[in-house]
């Protein structure tokens, strides 16, 4: 066990991604959320976790997809920062998988822009590839 | 005694031995005894420790200590003084002590503490001076309280331990108990304790606890939550018809309030916390300066939330410095001007309205108006024209801009012109404010309002594009809503700006739907049904946010936006609304500078703005016209008026020679207009089904003057025929005579009004 690791994962288009068990606070339904008018995009809004109040981010906005398609709710995902917690909207939950650490790889040098930035590595798996997000570079965004 | 003992053991100089051991352990059940008379009965108790001081000197002889002496004939000094001055020659007898001795051994001065135990029934005054003088000591006998905590309370038994630890931490937790205030205790030491009000019965050492601060935060958080499932099952039973239900969730609700009251309490802390390092500062200062000032303190015990006392601390310092620093002078100017040499500094809080306020005051030369005035029109902040019509409050106020300083040369202290500026910034921040009033001469009062607390405010919920939003009632003037043709003839335009028209002054509309990106700009021929104006003040400006709907008013808890929204000025918070959703509080100063209601010239607009509305105000007059019964017309004022009421018949009750009504709690008189002004009313009066009534407000009181009928409300230029009582103008090409509605009130009642 000591070469695996644990990721939390969850779908985002046609994107898997996974964000380390530990970073992850809770993952929870959809929940009503605040609109900020005036703040940037990928801000969806606010909302309110048992009395804190949590700023949900789009994270198809962020990672520069176009928004979903399909009618479903978003799922919140929410991690830890050192700015208190804060949700990543996502479109469906996956499993906690246990990967091993010899099939991580860094992202290949085609991948450019700012998505290579918000992606640490990836995992191959036998069927998929699973992207690792950089969670601080994720909440962080210029105003 | 003891700590010159503990002194050499630290050193290495004496070594640990039982016997030592002994006289030191005997020592703190001697001054454990002590505090316990004070804690009981107010005075020192009457055993004699002659034998316990005899055995620590013994204890000692091997030992010269160099400061030995000292210390002793200190402490003598000092009991003498004890024994034969009165409490406040006494403690001026400590702060004088205090201020020259600065360079003296530091054994000498716990020492001197273990003096000084006073009987606790002192003035605040003194408490002020206590904390100067023990505030001043902290950090020198800071090292010998280490060693003495070390090696007292490892040989104490466990229930003793709070005790000697107090007893031997720092000196000043000393003083602080035997005065038995227990709010001084966190002063001196800076700490999240919480005091439970100093009951005699219990030992106060047991009384207290402390607590780390992220656990009253989790508490608050905690609270906040249960109001929150507590408004939904009030939602909740307030649909259902069954009794006990309705019962338990009205306990629920009681308690709720209370447990809210309580924990909200718990974050209050004496602004003493905030003030204990300002002695320090000045005494370095000042003598850095080669100045003398003595530091007063009135007021430490106000209670300020934890945040905000956070918040002030450095503002507060930087006060304090530049007061030192510019405000008060020389000794030898200060002999010249007929003063004392040593200048005085005070700091006093108190509690007003709901808000704190804290003066900062000294009686230095106070702000030189000329030279602002010659600053101001150099840096171009003001024309030489503008200059010359200011008066000297606003060119005082001048001193608060950025870059703005009138010290001829720049000092490692002050003179960059940076410091006040920011002073008041940080001030606006939390929702206070600064102002400045200087006698020169005489000195110069700073004066600082903020809020109780930062985490509950009053707002006003309003609802623009689905969405709520809370507005700090703070800066709420009032309401206006206008509907339909209203809406869209009492709308007019300067260009494409819509303005308002609110009694004879223009109110710049502001809507907040376009402010927030929801909606483009209006166009001229777009017109709302009604229009919701919330009328705001925004520094000196006045202005009108335009909303969709106005709910309600709650108090909210202000929760802080996250890192996300820094850039965006016109929230100033979130909160979480009754029904669980999250609204933002708008930051009606980042509204107003965003729908450029205030310009980024504040001075411009500082002296524009007084200036330009009493200008407006001598040219407009409002005027409320009435009909006082006869057919005839009069006219009053309507800046006197304070409000416009309609009382039923039943409503007014006699007592004694008049009319009196209930009002708002009180009992309000009735003027007959028509006494003064010719009859005619009177015949009609039984057959009046209510009656109009204008209220005139003179500070508390109110009293009601009974008119016919309210005719009209005339914004005009009037121009009073003088010499003619009573006096008369055309309005509305009718003759009205115009009332003086203060001197009438003052002919019926004079001992209402006063003068």
């Amino acid at each position: 066990m000591a070469d695996k690791e644990a990721y939390c994962t969850f779908r985002v288009d046609d994107l898997y991604f996974g964000v380390e068990v530990r970073q992850v606070q809770e993952v929870i339904r959809h929940q009503l959320t605040t609109r900020v008018p005036l703040a940037p995009t990928v801000v969806h809004g606010l909302m309110n976790l048992r009395g804190q109040i949590v700023t949900a981010l789009m994270l198809r906005h962020r990672l520069g997809l176009s928004a979903s398609e399909d009618d479903s709710l978003p799922m919140n995902v929410v991690i830890r920062t050192a700015d208190g917690p804060i949700s990543l909207l996502v479109d469906e939950i996956g499993d906690v998988v246990q990967v091993d650490r010899n099939l991580f790889e860094s992202p290949p040098e085609t991948l450019q822009g700012e998505q290579r930035d918000l992606i640490r590595g990836a995992f191959k798996l036998d069927d998929r590839l699973l992207l690792i997000l950089d969670t601080e570079k994720v909440v962080h965004i210029a105003a | 005694m003891g700590e010159n003992l503990l002194v050499p053991l630290r050193d290495g100089d004496l070594k640990f031995n039982h016997d030592i051991a002994d006289g030191l352990l005997g020592m703190v059940d001697a001054l454990r005894d002590i505090l316990g008379n004070i804690e009981s009965d107010g005075s020192e108790g009457t055993t004699d420790y002659e034998e316990l001081s005899a055995r620590l000197s013994e204890l000692l002889a091997g030992n010269p200590a160099p400061s030995d002496s000292q210390g002793d004939s200190n402490a003598e000094d000092l009991n003498e003084v004890e024994g034969s001055l009165s409490e406040d020659e006494f403690s001026e007898v400590v702060s004088e002590l205090n201020a020259p001795e600065s360079d003296a051994e530091s054994t000498s001065r716990p020492k001197r503490i273990q003096a000084t135990p006073r009987p606790p029934k002192k003035s605040k005054k003194k408490s002020s001076q206590t904390e100067e003088s023990t505030a001043g000591e902290t950090e020198v006998a800071e090292p010998s309280g280490c060693a003495a905590e070390d090696e007292v309370a490892e040989s104490t038994e466990v229930a003793a331990e709070a005790v000697v630890a107090e007893t031997a931490d720092t000196p000043a937790p000393v003083v602080a108990k035997t005065n038995n205030q227990p709010a001084e205790v966190p002063a001196a030491e800076a700490s999240a304790k919480t005091s439970s009000g100093g009951e005699r019965s219990s030992s106060l050492a047991d009384s207290t606890v402390r607590i780390d601060v992220e656990h009253l935060n989790k508490l608050m958080n905690l609270v906040g939550e249960l109001v929150l499932a507590r408004n939904q099952i009030l939602q909740f039973s307030s649909t259902t018809e069954d009794a006990s239900v309705i019962a338990a969730s009205q306990r629920l609700n009681l308690i709720t309030t209370e447990l809210q009251e309580g924990v909200m309490k718990t974050r209050m802390q004496p602004i003493s916390n905030a003030w204990s390092k300002l002695p320090r500062v000045v005494r370095d200062l000042s003598s850095s300066c080669h100045k003398k000032v003595e530091v007063r303190m009135e007021g430490a015990d106000t209670e300020l939330d934890k945040t905000i006392l956070e918040a002030i601390k450095d503002p507060l310092t930087h006060i304090v410095r530049n007061s030192v620093d510019h405000g008060i002078e020389a000794p030898e100017v200060r002999e010249a001007n007929g003063k004392t040499p040593e200048g005085t500094l005070c700091l006093r809080a108190f509690h007003e309205g709901g808000q704190v306020n804290i003066e900062i005051i000294d009686d230095g030369g106070g702000i030189n108006v000329d030279r602002v005035r010659e600053k101001a029109i150099e840096k171009g902040v003001v024309s030489a024209d503008h200059a010359a019509g200011m008066n000297d409050r606003e060119l005082t106020n001048l001193i608060l801009l950025p870059g703005f300083s009138t010290a001829a040369t720049v000092t490692n202290v002050s003179g960059r012109g940076v410091g006040m500026d920011v002073v008041k910034t940080n001030i606006e921040r939390i929702g206070g404010t600064l102002d400045i009033q200087s006698v020169p001469g005489e000195g110069t009062t700073l004066r600082i309002k903020i809020p109780l607390t930062l985490a509950i405010v009053p707002a006003l919920i309003v609802t623009t594009g689905e969405d709520q939003y809370a507005i700090p009632q703070v800066s709420l003037l009032e309401l206006v809503r206008l509907d339909g043709d209203r809406a869209k003839n009492d709308i007019e335009f300067i260009h494409d700006a819509r303005v308002y028209r609110l009694r004879g002054n223009l109110l710049p509309l502001v809507y907040l739907d376009e402010q927030l990106g929801l909606r483009a700009a209006r166009q001229r021929d777009d017109h709302d049904e009604n229009v919701n104006i919330v009328v705001l003040q925004a520094e000196d400006r006045q202005f009108g946010l335009v909303v969709d709907a106005i709910t309600d008013t709650q108090e909210i808890v202000v929760k802080p936006l996250g890192p996300h929204f820094k850039g965006i000025t016109a929230y100033a918070g979130t909160t979480i609304m009754g029904d669980g959703t999250v609204a933002l509080i708008l930051d009606i100063l980042g509204l107003a500078q965003s729908g450029n209601v205030l310009t980024e010239h504040r001075d411009r607009a500082l002296s524009e703005g007084s200036g330009s509305s009493s200008d407006r105000q001598n040219d407009l007059q409002s005027m409320l016209v009435v009909d006082p019964g006869d057919g005839s017309r009069a006219a009053i004022d309507l800046s006197t008026v304070a409000r416009l009421e309609e009382f039923g018949e039943s409503q007014i009750e006699r007592s004694g020679h008049g009319e009196v009504v209930q009002y708002r709690g009180q009992i309000m008189p009735l003027i007959q207009l028509d006494g003064g002004y010719g009859g005619g009313y009177g015949e009609s009066e039984g057959e009046a089904e209510c009656r109009h009534t204008v209220v005139y407000s003179a500070g508390e009181r109110s009293v009601g003057v009974v008119v016919g009928k309210i005719v009209d409300i005339v914004h005009d230029r009037f121009e009073k025929t003088d010499g003619e009582m009573p006096s008369r103008c055309v309005i509305q090409d009718r003759v009205t005579e115009v009332i003086d509605l203060r001197n009438l009130v003052c002919q019926t009642y004079p001992e209402l009004i006063g003068n």
